[in-house]
Formats: structure tokens, C-alpha cells, sequence
């Protein structure tokens, strides 16, 4: 194996089945983040990304496969690599009790830093992640926001080459959001290898150079955002229809406009396209002349959703149980679906 | 294979260092545990009114219908206090955890290149700690309502050594509950009863001659009853003076520790 060397984090067909629920929650995920870059691993709930990063933090041990973080084995040598890793939860695993000060000095302690570095350390991360003031305050009082920060601040008090980001930004207002991206940037413009799991296709957008969309365990696409998005296009163009009726019909005007095929969903048709605003109009104009009215016409960026439907022919589904299972077990709430209502794969794949 | 080497901070850690390091580990997390005792000092004030309510109860209350020939009550019941204190105390063990393991805060620890060991000893080397501040207390309040040490204060110590021992090697096996538990709340339901049974059909507050005969047997052997034997024997030595419960004492503390602390850290190992 000598073309590894450029890669900071290697993993070749993972598999973990949860026992309980009889889930292959990977089912062969192979992945691989340059150093110095952004991965992001896409997915809706329960498509396995979380197991990817736990296992590659050496939390969990696979089933099969192996996995490397700079060209150290996961598993064999799961203290080194604890050295040279840095993971941030979407769940922000830190010390309610504690403030953030003492928060970020034990996981320095425990990161083997001495006393008075972790004291150090903890200034600088305090005030590099606009805490200072916060610092010797206890947890309880932090907002979201702030909590996440400091999350991520601990991650990094040993400087570690490559971090895990497990859906960073889920559940913050836009602006903390706007303000983590900030912060991994910098973190990455510094050197610093990043895996991170996301929901938000924006996000991975933004943020990856590379991305990876998996789904039931599978790695179902890769590629770097530019190219998911010319697969997909870039727009999405939505018609709600007045009457259920005339769906179909509609649908069969509006086909010839885009080189994909429309997705039907009860009263709505949905067009994917390079150029929205030009397509609606045209959407306009040709139903108008067919005589079929429309209750509304909107435009939208593509969803997770669409890439979905895009790559795989169906919505991304609910959570599979092994992972839900794994979840509750750990007392995670469970949060809304990056998803629309009840999600018919048949229904939406008719047309 | 290609490896990259390690940044500086990343030095690998000779194996003479990581004995060091255990302890390092340890003294952090328990750090840490203690910490977090003092930023609710609520719950600390409550969880120490609770033995205090025992004593007043036991001595005011009770006290007056229990008769131990040649032993005021207040020092036969006693010893029993400290017991049923610590053993109550290892509720704190469980729930602690059941609160890391759900919270997340165990699947951070795991990430990080500590002693795999350090997240429970440092629970119950905090929960120790806190012991040793309740029995203190305990005794103060006992003083306060006609306790006297009927030995010597150098065999009360050892005494209060041998009850913190036992609640010490107690707090592993809670440890486990707190970990099987599907969140905090359902570990502090789950230990009360492994808790009551032993701890009050014990000789911990009345003599076990009192009960009836089937129960006799299971009272005077179990290790609640043989603790709070040898310490009434070293902290006040009556008629139910008993040398020999020292040394089962010991005995049942050393089997808990060797049983219950590797079965701990399995469990440990097991909840990913």
C-alpha cells in the first residue's frame, strides 16, 4: 500500500451490525479525507454516518474492515490514534456542571497535557472561540450556541491533526451556524484534517471539498460538491396544483422542460433544473396555455432530499432501528427528520 | 505502509509512564466528580439530611422500644448509621454514571487517550470522598445526641476505615447497575431494592435475635450485618462484641472488590 500516504483518514469496507436491531448500520463503507481538507459525509438520520465516525475515533470496533488514521490502525493501535484525534458531538458531550474553563482543562488533562499547559491552552481556545467572558461560568447557563463552541474548543486543546465533526450545526440558529463555519475553516486553513457528517447539503456545500452521501449504509455517491450539484442541478422548480386531477397532465406538459424526469407527490409536480427562474416562466406559460391552473409556483435550492430522489429514486427514509436503537439507548432526543411528511417512494417515483 | 509521523504533542507514552498516567487520569476524573458536588450544593445539603433524619429517627423514635442488654441504643445503632449511610451513599455511584453514559460525556472520554480504567475509579474514588465528608458529619450529629466511642479513638478510626472500605467496593458493583440503566432515573430505582433488604434486615438497627427464625440465618451472615458487627466491635465493644466479623469483614470486602470491579469495567467496555 503505497499510495495512502496522502491521505489522513483511510477507512476500506467498513461493517457494523447492530445485534439488537439486526441493522447493518455500514454495510462496506470505504472512505478517504486528504490531509489538510474537509470530508463531508452526508446523509439523513440512521444512514450510518455516526457509526462511521465512531468507529473511526476508535469508540467502536467494526465488524469488518479496517480503518486508519494516518496510517494508524483504529483498532490496533486505538491509543495512538486517541492522540492525534480531536471529536465534537452533535451532542455536545461536555460537563453541565462544570464551566468552560474547567471543561476544556480536563480534557486537556486528560489528553495528557500538564496542569499548567491545559490552564494555558484553555485561555487561548476561550478566547479564540470568543468565550473569555463566558469562561468561568458553569455550562448550565450557555446557550446552544455557545455550548457547541465550546464543544468543538475542547476537541481541539491537544491540537490534533485531524478532527470529527458529527453534525456540528444541527439544531443551531443560522447565525451560530454562519459562525462554526467561520471556525473550521480557519481550523482547516491551518492544517487541520476534518471528517464531518452533516445533514445539510448547504453545509457540505460550503464547507467539503470532497463529499460522500451515504444512505442504509452504503455509500451511494462521491464526489466534490460541483459535481453532485451538476448531477443534480440546481434548482428545484415546485408547482402546486389546484386539483389533484390534473397532476398528471401537468406533469406530461412540463416533462420536455427539464432533462429529468418531473416527480409527482399528491397535488405537486417538482421540476429539477440548471435554470429555475427561465423554467418557471416557461412552466407558466405552458400550463396557462393548456388551460390547467396552478395553486402556487415556487423555487428552491435542492434538498437532501432531492439528492436523494436524485440518487437513489426514493426520499430519504426514517431512521433504521439499529441506529435508533443505539441512539435512545443513549438517551438522545430524537430531533426532526431532514425530511417532508410521510415518505411514499412509490408514490413519488410515479410520472 | 506508509506511516506520517506523529506531531510532537502526539509523543508515544512509555509503558513505565503509564502507571503515572492512570493515576493522573484518575485524580482528574475524580477532580472533576467533586467539582461538579460542589456546583449543587443542594443536593449535597439533601443527601446528607438524609442520614441525619435516620439517626434523629432511629434514636428518638424507635429507639425507645428497642432494649440492648448493656448498650444504650444510640451506640449499638451507630455503627449501623455509618453502614446504611455508605451503602445508601453508592446510589450516587450508579446515577453518576447512568448521567456520563447518557449525556455523552463517557463517548468523549472514550475518544480520548486516558486510562480505560479512570472514568470509574474516578466516580468511586469521588463518591469515597464524599463519604468520608458524610461520616464525619454523621458522627458529629451522633455526638450531639449522647454517642460516646466506647473503645478508643484509634479503633474507631479503623472502624470507620473498614465501613468506608466497604462502601468503597460496594460503589463497583453499583457502578455496574449504573451502567446497565437506560438513563439516571431508572438507576436510582434499581438499587433501592437490592439496598433495602440488606441493609434493614441486618443488625444494623435492632438484634438480629429479634427476627424470626428463617430470617435469622440470612441476617446474621450477610455482609451488611458482618460490617456493621466489626465495626460495633472496634468503635464501641458491648455484648455484641465480635472479632471474628473483622475479619469476614475483610473478607467479603476484598471478594466484592475482586468480583465486582473486573465485572464493572467489562461492562464498561461493553457500552459503546
Amino acid at each position: 500500500m503505497s499510495n495512502n500516504s496522502t491521505y489522513a483518514v483511510e477507512a476500506h469496507d467498513l461493517v457494523k451490525v447492530f445485534p439488537r436491531g439486526k441493522v447493518r448500520a455500514l454495510d462496506g463503507v470505504s472512505l478517504h479525507v486528504e490531509e489538510g481538507t474537509i470530508l463531508g459525509l452526508l446523509g439523513p438520520n440512521g444512514a450510518g454516518k455516526t457509526t462511521a465516525v465512531r468507529i473511526l475515533s476508535t469508540i467502536l470496533n467494526p465488524d469488518s474492515g479496517r480503518a486508519s488514521i494516518l496510517g494508524h490502525d483504529v483498532v490496533k493501535e486505538a491509543q495512538t490514534v486517541r492522540q492525534i484525534i480531536g471529536l465534537a458531538g452533535q451532542y455536545a458531550a461536555v460537563d453541565e456542571n462544570l464551566t468552560g474553563r474547567e471543561n476544556i482543562r480536563m480534557v486537556g488533562r486528560l489528553s495528557h497535557m500538564s496542569w499548567k499547559a491545559s490552564g494555558v491552552r484553555a485561555t487561548e481556545l476561550l478566547e479564540n472561540f470568543g468565550l473569555s467572558d463566558a469562561g468561568d461560568r458553569v455550562l448550565k447557563t450557555y446557550s446552544g450556541g455557545m455550548r457547541r463552541r465550546l464543544d468543538l474548543a475542547a476537541a481541539l486543546v491537544a491540537r490534533p491533526p485531524v478532527l470529527f465533526l458529527d453534525e456540528p450545526t444541527t439544531g443551531l440558529d443560522p447565525q451560530s451556524r454562519q459562525d462554526l463555519w467561520v471556525v473550521i475553516e480557519n481550523l482547516v486553513a491551518g492544517g487541520t484534517t476534518v471528517l464531518l457528517t452533516t445533514q445539510y447539503l448547504e453545509e457540505a456545500d460550503r464547507l467539503a471539498r470532497n463529499i460522500i452521501v451515504v444512505d442504509h449504509g452504503r455509500v451511494i455517491a462521491e464526489g466534490t460538491p460541483a459535481e453532485l450539484k451538476a448531477n443534480l442541478g440546481t434548482s428545484v422548480v415546485s408547482i402546486t396544483l389546484s386539483d389533484d386531477e390534473t397532476v398528471q397532465k401537468a406533469a406530461g406538459l412540463v416533462a420536455s422542460l427539464s432533462d429529468k424526469e418531473p416527480t409527482i407527490d399528491h397535488n405537486v409536480v417538482e421540476l429539477t433544473v440548471e435554470n429555475g427562474p427561465q423554467v418557471g416562466a416557461e412552466v407558466l406559460r405552458t400550463l396557462d396555455a393548456a388551460g390547467v391552473s396552478i395553486a402556487g409556483l415556487a423555487l428552491r435550492e435542492p434538498s437532501l432530499d432531492d439528492v436523494f430522489l436524485s440518487l437513489t429514486g426514493h426520499k430519504s427514509e426514517v431512521e433504521t432501528e439499529g441506529e435508533a436503537a443505539a441512539e435512545s439507548k443513549k438517551g438522545k432526543p430524537k430531533h426532526a427528520r431532514a425530511r417532508g411528511p410521510e415518505s411514499d417512494a412509490d408514490g413519488r417515483d410515479a410520472a | 505502509m506508509t506511516t506520517i509521523a506523529l506531531p510532537t504533542t502526539a509523543a508515544p507514552v512509555a509503558s513505565g509512564h503509564r502507571l503515572r498516567w492512570m493515576f493522573a487520569d484518575i485524580l482528574t476524573v475524580t477532580w472533576r466528580n467533586l467539582l461538579a458536588l460542589t456546583r449543587t450544593p443542594e443536593a449535597l445539603f439533601f443527601s446528607t439530611l438524609q442520614p441525619i433524619m435516620f439517626v434523629l429517627l432511629f434514636a428518638y423514635v424507635f429507639g425507645g422500644a428497642i432494649h440492648i442488654p448493656g448498650l444504650k441504643y444510640i451506640d449499638f445503632l451507630m455503627p449501623g448509621i455509618f453502614v446504611q449511610t455508605v451503602s445508601f451513599g453508592a446510589v450516587s455511584t450508579a446515577v453518576g454514571l447512568s448521567e456520563d453514559l447518557h449525556k455523552g460525556l463517557i463517548e468523549r472520554f472514550r475518544a480520548l487517550p486516558m486510562a480505560r480504567s479512570a472514568v470509574l475509579a474516578g466516580r468511586t474514588t469521588a463518591d469515597l470522598a464524599r463519604n468520608v465528608f458524610v461520616v464525619a458529619l454523621i458522627t458529629a450529629v451522633g455526638y450531639a445526641v449522647g454517642f460516646r466511642i466506647g473503645t478508643n479513638v484509634g479503633l474507631f478510626l479503623c472502624g470507620a476505615l473498614l465501613v468506608l472500605a466497604y462502601s468503597y467496593a460496594l460503589g463497583w458493583g453499583f457502578a455496574t447497575i449504573g451502567l446497565s440503566a437506560s438513563n439516571a432515573e431508572t438507576a436510582q430505582v434499581m438499587v433501592f431494592p437490592i439496598l433495602f433488604p440488606f441493609t434493614f434486615a441486618s443488625s444494623a438497627f435492632v438484634p438480629v435475635g429479634s427476627m424470626p427464625g428463617w430470617l435469622q440465618a440470612f441476617a446474621k451472615n450477610q455482609p451488611v450485618s458482618q460490617v456493621v458487627s466489626a465495626a460495633r466491635s472496634l468503635m464501641v465493644v458491648g455484648p455484641v462484641h465480635d472479632s471474628n466479623a473483622v475479619w469476614i469483614s475483610l473478607a467479603w470486602i476484598f471478594g466484592f472488590l475482586i468480583v465486582l470491579a473486573p465485572v464493572a469495567v467489562r461492562k464498561y467496555r461493553r457500552v459503546a
